[in-house]
């Protein structure tokens, strides 16, 4: 199967292979939680609801020199169509829960928040390839609009390795195809990766280069990121009226 | 810059599925034209100096890409909406087209309408996905129209008479291929074009060429739908088409339903399917399961068996498991074998063949449009019906013809004529036709692979020296043992004796990888080529040729490169130790195998290397012994050997090659590297080696043998290679010849040894049967077998020297290689047995002959005799053809055949004396023909 098209240089879907998918980020969507984002990359689209810090649930987690954080990775069962997958619970959300909660937990100032817990839950509503990189996204999004202390935004992108060439955000029919998916996690201004995942066998050389396109990709989340933000924070500033 | 789109579709996987896939169109897509003021030139292909821009439709490519290649056509624009059609069409027309795409000779630009803002079209509601291409191409040219602003004329080119009929509604210019080609005025080129029987085009153009013969001959080809349905419920049977290559009338369908060969009678039966067609069978009725067997087929046309070299193993042979069973001349049997007839084909595998036209008397208007029949080469294409208007100088012309269409009305295909390759019967015309036929590139290597070369002259640098991981063997005394006049010498030995009476054995193998990088275009020009092409009188290298002859070849006092396998061994040929390392080596002697007998044999030679050949030849001795313990087959191959005239290069002799100590000794300690190579490969890399294994052959494969052993009195016992090879080193017989004439018979009964990834199989499958060895691999000929070039590969990467390249990991593309390496050494092999044949048909053409033939097989009207001295076989007919009520009576039990009326009788293995001599009994149509010569 030809993913890049050699005589025209185009992806299946009118991509260059250095391309993202169109992004797109909004916060506040869920009225009750604390802080909570919409983020879209291309057709995957998931919702991330943070909730916190508050009190510890369970006391016998709790921890008195920092907070605790947890995070609930589930997709939605309508967001595959017919790929239908278990949701909640099975072994890859649970692994998918585990990174993303590792991942966040790396930027948030836990220090700060002695004897509490944030909930970060994520739902994926929308699944098109790139489900880890977009609930990272949102995580960060949700994070930042519930006021929580961040040593820097955390922005993820996945970078794959098809026809020879290296292509970023891959969707899920280059997902599909067997070849390996290189998922990073940095924290941008600190110039720092924080998650880095890949299933498959990728020579050294090739790999640089597959993780150097990753990187990009996830400074140009970052300044999206910072936008949004921005705009949110004008936004607050009407509203109070100042 | 992007723009986002959505778009459903509908795909069928089994089931029906919804897919959702962004669609994103853009604005960065050049037109590709030089002359364009807007777009980015840099990647322009459209040239300024054509009078017009070509667009073409999909039914342009996929049915007159032989016109496309043409240089006269130029100037064209594909969309990617074509491209994606095609693709799903037909994938070999697909990757002509990109070829041309990419060819720096041609100005074929691939646009991207699909992706481009203006010219991306929604289907709309009603509108099929064939009119909804159809329109895209029309927007794209009216884009392109605008685009240049009338500077260049925009020209569609389709035969869809709708599409065309549209596109001038709309204001763009369009044509037929047909009338394209006739206002660029070069007659010629007419002929390639592809005469459209589909309604499509206008009907005036095309004139039936005998329309009182419009008669229905085939049955009509049934619905998709309903072969569909009827494999599903096992009514038809789906297989690929194997024709037989010695009667076009009989073919073979393997079916997985029923798990056996489905027998199809006749081209009626076969209905227009051609060899390599994946079909659908229906079975006939259980009482129609007959029979025939003759050599000649009883048919309107003339057709038969034609004097061949001996086949070198069941590939090559007739199927003949039917001749076996049903023998009765030529009264019906009813067989067991099911019988079928095809109703429908799936996946058609036309494709151009090399053959000839029939002889025709010339018609009077030269230079009209003339019909011919096209008769090919390959005796299991039909004859295919062509339209010229050159036919004056392509009646004594082998030419290239490709198939378009098979109407249920025409007896033949319709085809069109692609190329000229020169004169028939000339011995350059008929080599090329051969490498042809057996799909060998033969072309000069391309700059970008000659780029990859190191410079030249090549000597050994002092980085080589310094590497840690070359040892420096210079110091060995190291000799290679070829045949005369090789020169690319891929192996040399050496052999030292130890003071406690062992011996150092090294073979050492020239270091091809040192220069062939994987990934490079050297190196996918050799993975495609796979193996060099010894043919009679010229060798078509699977490297260039600096690296074939001069830098890796071992060649005497100079230094090279190689990749060494040394053992210590005791004086039994026992191996207490193997190691594998890259070394530098200084051959001291490039002998010939006539040279290293002669030394060997003259008991007066007492110098170091000569000791060293006859400690190494009684290493082999004992080694060859063991193995032949083990259950080794040692079969026989009627190899022929010619001596070639130097100026005419025609052959002046013809005779046996002769196998020496020398020979054995060499393949010997080859075999033995080949073994030490493989079981540490597949140690390190248990699921990514490249092996070579033969498979055990069935019963039913051997069956001809042991029916003629049988009739002779001889009994073999074929349960397993051991007790094969001795029951065939007992039989003898009263003369010399005949046990090697009964190896002969088991060799062609044999399958071929195959290349495989040791990931496919499961080890006890890769179990080698003629060598008896459990593993086996190429390592020893990196020259000219690409197999050894990945070998070399894998052995380093087990001495951790290189790291493993990235297609190792790749299984089913491992695979992919190890395939084409089995098609490629396949033709390989098939072309020198053609060459073979063509020099012995040369040979005998001045000079008839009469010689000694045995028989080996019986037939109902004569038998085929092998004339062992030429090593070729062909049929001897006792009775003329056409001639049915014979006197002879065939006997299949003992393989005896009588003359009921004289009492004369011939019988399996029986010595003949027949007479030799090239007949031609069409012009141009030159063939050997054995006679009997009555004693």
């Amino acid at each position: 199967m030809e993913y890049v098209n050699p005589l025209t240089g185009f992806r299946l879907d009118g991509r260059r292979p250095n391309e993202m998918r169109q992004i797109r980020g909004e916060i506040g969507v869920v009225a009750k939680a604390d802080g909570s984002a919409l983020f879209e990359m291309g057709n995957t689209k998931v919702i991330a609801a943070v909730y916190g810090p508050r009190e510890v649930q369970n006391k016998g987690q709790q921890m008195d020199g920092q907070a605790l954080v947890r995070c609930e990775y589930s997709m939605a069962n309508f967001s595959t169509g017919d790929r239908a997958r278990k949701s909640k619970g099975d072994r890859r959300s649970t692994e998918i829960s585990l990174v993303i909660r590792q991942t966040m937990e790396a930027s948030i100032l836990t220090h700060l928040m002695p004897r509490s817990q944030i909930d970060i839950f994520l739902q994926v509503l929308q699944a098109d390839g790139g489900t880890r990189s977009a609930c990272i996204n949102a995580a960060t999004l949700a994070l930042a609009d519930a006021g929580i202390p961040m040593r820097d935004l955390v922005t993820s992108c996945s970078a794959g390795y098809l026809c020879s060439t290296p292509l970023l955000d891959l969707n899920y029919v280059e997902d599909s195809a067997g070849g390996p998916d290189v998922t990073v996690g940095t924290l941008v201004k600190m110039d720092k990766v924080t998650l880095l995942q890949m299933d498959a066998k990728l020579p050294i050389e090739m790999f640089t280069d597959v993780l150097q396109l990753a990187i990009e990709g996830c400074k140009a989340i970052a300044n999206y990121i910072q936008e949004v933000l921005l705009e949110n924070t004008k936004k607050l500033e009407c509203m109070r009226g100042s | 810059m992007l723009q986002s789109k959505s778009f459903v579709k509908k795909t069928k996987q089994g089931r029906v599925v919804k897919v959702v896939r962004e669609h994103y169109l853009r604005d960065d897509i050049y037109c590709g034209s030089v002359i364009c003021k807007v777009c980015d030139t840099s990647s322009a292909r459209l040239s300024s100096a054509a009078s017009a821009i070509l667009i073409i439709d999909t039914n342009v490519v996929l049915h007159q890409i032989d016109l496309l290649e043409n240089p006269a056509i130029n100037n064209v624009v594909v969309l990617s909406v074509v491209l994606e059609e095609v693709r799903n069409k037909n994938m070999a027309v697909y990757n002509r087209i990109k070829a041309l795409c990419t060819n720096a000779m041609k100005n074929f630009f691939v646009f991207s309408n699909e992706h481009h803002r203006d010219t991306y079209v929604k289907e709309m509601v009603g509108e099929s996905p064939n009119d909804r291409n159809d329109r895209a191409i029309r927007v794209a040219a009216h884009w392109y129209q605008s685009h240049l602003g009338g500077s260049t004329q925009i020209l569609l080119i389709t035969n869809d008479r709708e599409n065309k009929k549209k596109a001038i509604e709309e204001g763009l210019s369009a044509e037929t291929v047909e009338s394209y080609v006739r206002s660029l005025e070069q007659p010629n080129l007419l002929d390639l074009v592809v005469i459209p029987t589909s309604l499509d085009v206008v009907k005036e153009e095309f004139d039936d060429p005998r329309p009182s013969k419009r008669k229905v001959i085939y049955h009509e080809h049934k619905p998709m739908s309903e072969i569909t349905s009827g494999l599903l419920h096992r009514i038809y049977h789906q297989g690929k088409l194997r024709v037989n290559r010695y009667n076009p009338f009989e073919g073979y369908v393997g079916s997985e339903s029923i798990g056996d060969e489905i027998v199809i009678y006749g081209r009626v039966n076969m209905n227009r399917a051609f060899d390599g067609d994946i079909v659908a069978v229906e079975l006939l009725p259980q009482d129609q399961w007959t029979e025939k067997s003759l050599i000649v087929v009883d048919d309107d046309e003339d057709e038969e068996d034609d004097v061949h070299l001996v086949p070198s193993s069941v590939d090559d042979a007739p199927s003949n498991a039917n001749v076996a069973k049903a023998f009765a001349g030529s009264a019906p049997t009813v067989s067991s074998r099911p019988i079928g007839r095809v109703i429908g084909i799936i996946k058609r595998n036309w494709s151009s063949y090399c053959g000839s036209l029939e002889p025709m008397p010339l018609p009077a208007s030269n230079g009209g449009v003339a019909h011919a029949l096209f008769i090919s080469k390959d005796r299991r294409i039909p004859k295919i019906r062509i339209q010229t208007r050159q036919i004056g100088n392509l009646v004594d012309k082998r030419i290239i013809v490709a198939v378009d269409s098979w109407d249920c009305s025409s007896k033949y295909p319709f085809g069109h004529y692609v190329r000229t390759i020169g004169k028939i019967g000339d011995r350059e015309t008929e080599s090329e036709v051969v490498l042809i036929e057996n799909d060998i590139n033969s072309r000069p290597f391309s700059t970008q692979v000659l780029a990859c070369l190191p410079p030249l002259p090549w000597s050994l640098s002092s980085d080589d020296l310094a590497n840690p991981h070359r040892e420096d063997l210079r110091h060995l005394r190291v000799f290679s043992v070829d045949p005369p006049g090789c020169k690319d010498i891929d192996d040399a030995l050496h052999c030292t004796p130890f003071a406690n009476g062992n011996f150092e054995v090294g073979v050492h193998i020239a270091d091809v990888t040192n220069f062939v990088h994987p990934g490079t275009p050297l190196d996918e020009e050799a993975a495609q080529r796979g193996t060099s092409v010894y043919l009679v009188e010229k060798r078509i290298d699977m490297l260039p040729k600096p690296l074939t002859e001069d830098i890796c070849s071992l060649r005497s006092d100079v230094e090279r490169l190689a990749f060494s396998v040394i053992w210590e061994m005791t004086p039994n040929a026992e191996i207490i130790s193997t190691r594998y390392t890259k070394s530098i080596i200084k051959s001291c002697a490039a002998l010939s195998y006539v040279e290293a007998q002669a030394r060997m044999d003259d008991s007066r030679m007492i110098d170091p290397l000569t000791t060293d050949l006859r400690n190494l030849n009684t290493l082999a001795k004992i080694m060859r012994q063991r193995r032949i313990e083990r259950g080794a087959l040692t079969l026989a191959s009627a190899e022929v050997k010619f001596q070639i005239d130097t100026e005419t290069h025609d052959p002046l002799d013809i005779g046996m090659y002769q196998i020496r100590e020398a020979n054995q000794m060499i393949e010997e300690f080859m075999l033995a590297g080949n073994v030490s190579v493989a079981e540490k490969i597949l140690r390190h890399f248990p699921l990514c080696s490249l092996l070579r294994r033969h498979p055990i052959p069935t019963k039913e494969m051997l069956e001809p043998l042991l029916c003629t052993a049988a009739a002779v009195g001889l009994d073999l016992d074929i349960s397993s290679s051991k007790t094969l090879a001795d029951s065939l080193d007992h039989a003898v017989g009263d003369d010399p010849y005949f046990n090697k004439l009964i190896r002969i018979l088991a060799t062609r009964c044999m399958t071929q040894a195959v290349y495989f990834s040791s990931g496919d199989l499961t080890p006890a499958e890769f179990h080698h049967y003629g060598l008896a060895a459990p593993l086996y691999t190429h390592f020893t000929s990196p020259i000219r077998r690409y197999a050894d070039v990945i070998v070399h590969r894998l052995l380093a990467a087990a001495l951790e020297i290189a790291k493993l390249p990235p297609i190792f990991l790749d299984g089913p593309r491992l695979t992919e290689i190890a395939d084409n390496l089995n098609y490629r050494h396949r033709n390989a092999q098939m072309a020198s047995r053609a060459s073979v044949e063509l020099h012995t048909l040369i040979y005998f053409r001045n000079r008839p002959m009469d010689t000694e033939a045995r028989i080996v097989k019986m037939k109902a009207n004569g038998f085929i005799v092998f004339v062992p001295k030429f090593g070729i076989e062909g049929p001897v007919y006792l009775t003329s053809k056409g001639d049915k009520g014979t006197d002879w009576t065939v006997d299949e039990a003992h393989q005896r055949v009588t003359n009921t009326s004289t009492n004369v009788s011939y019988c399996a293995l029986q010595t003949v004396k027949i007479h030799l001599e090239v007949v031609e009994p069409q012009p141009h149509r030159p063939k050997l023909e054995l006679t009997l010569i009555n004693m």
